[in-house]
């Protein structure tokens, strides 16, 4: 059984955030995923071996990239019915503020154009709130 | 007796850098370094894999590996000690990591200015010929940030 159709299966009995921990990369960094009234919601969980800049203790760059893309996957996965899992073509991540290692880093995507072969998914990451984004990024992935 | 490698001033600061949590975390281990360039590697482990059915590494992974080497190269490109920031990050994904083996991330200074960086880089495999990513990165120089000389270690 390939990773989309166990997704596909988790996805259908509503355990979206079962389908996120089967990736392994999620564990080793701390990504869970969640429903709530808004939707889908990505969490980075707070860990020191995540950290990329000691002076500040801030979050690896990089990390906070990886939130973004498998937020924006994940979303993508959630409101659109796929016949296979997207592919990532690129990621334009703009880092805004420092995000820092000792708080969880929150994430939501948005799709802003899906179309056949190509979607576009925009993703806010904050940890105090939401209108104080730390980080946020934009993505194309391949569908077909 | 003086250190006769090239470049040997620089490897205190290469230290302190790939000394940080997550550069360790990753396991990055250093290839090479010049002034304003660097090449990192990054063994293959299960704990990255972004599809356990094919093996592939998670792109979070590669994402890292461009941010690490790139923010290494910079620090490399100044001609003294300051803090840097990564501004932003464009990523080209030009094909699946094969799984199972090493990725190596290349990173350079393209240009330096007094306040801004700009920074190109490479991940790829067996030959840089045959890139998995290529990117672009800005860092901001001089404000907040990350300074290996002012590191005493924060602990969260």
């Amino acid at each position: 059984m390939t990773l989309f159709d166990r997704i596909v299966a988790l996805k259908a009995a509503g355990d979206l955030a079962g389908a996120s921990d089967l990736i392994p990369y999620t564990g080793f960094v701390g990504i869970g995923c969640e429903l709530d009234a808004e939707g889908l919601l990505c969490r980075l969980a707070s860990r020191r071996s995540n950290m990329g800049n000691t002076v500040l203790g801030a979050i690896h760059g990089g990390v906070v990239g990886a939130v973004l893309e498998h937020t924006a996957v994940m979303q993508l996965l959630w409101e659109s019915e796929l016949e296979r899992l997207p592919r990532i073509v690129n990621l334009s991540v703009d880092y805004l503020r420092p995000a820092l290692c000792a708080d969880d880093l929150l994430a939501r995507g948005t799709v802003i154009k899906q179309g056949r072969r190509v979607a576009n998914v925009r993703v806010e990451a904050w940890q105090e709130s939401p209108e104080r984004p730390v980080a946020a990024a934009h993505a194309h992935f391949i569908l077909g | 007796m003086p250190d006769s490698r090239p470049h040997a001033h620089l490897q205190p600061l290469v230290d302190i850098v790939t000394a940080l949590p997550h550069y360790r975390e990753l396991g990055l281990e250093v290839v090479d370094y010049a002034p304003g360039s660097a090449t990192l590697r990054c063994a293959h482990r299960p704990e990255l894999v972004g599809d356990p059915v094919t093996g592939v590494v998670h792109g979070g992974v590669i994402t890292s590996i461009l941010d690490s080497v790139c923010g290494l190269a910079c620090f490399l490109g100044l001609d003294e000690p300051q803090a840097i920031a990564t501004l932003d990050l464009r990523i080209d994904y030009l094909r699946p990591a094969r799984s199972g083996k090493a990725i190596l991330g290349r990173g350079e200074v393209f240009r330096m200015t007094r306040s801004v960086a700009f920074l190109r880089g490479l991940a790829y495999q067996d030959r840089p010929e045959d890139a998995v990513a290529t990117c672009v990165a800005t860092f901001m120089v001089g404000s907040v940030g990350y300074n290996p000389a002012g590191d005493g270690g924060v602990q969260p």
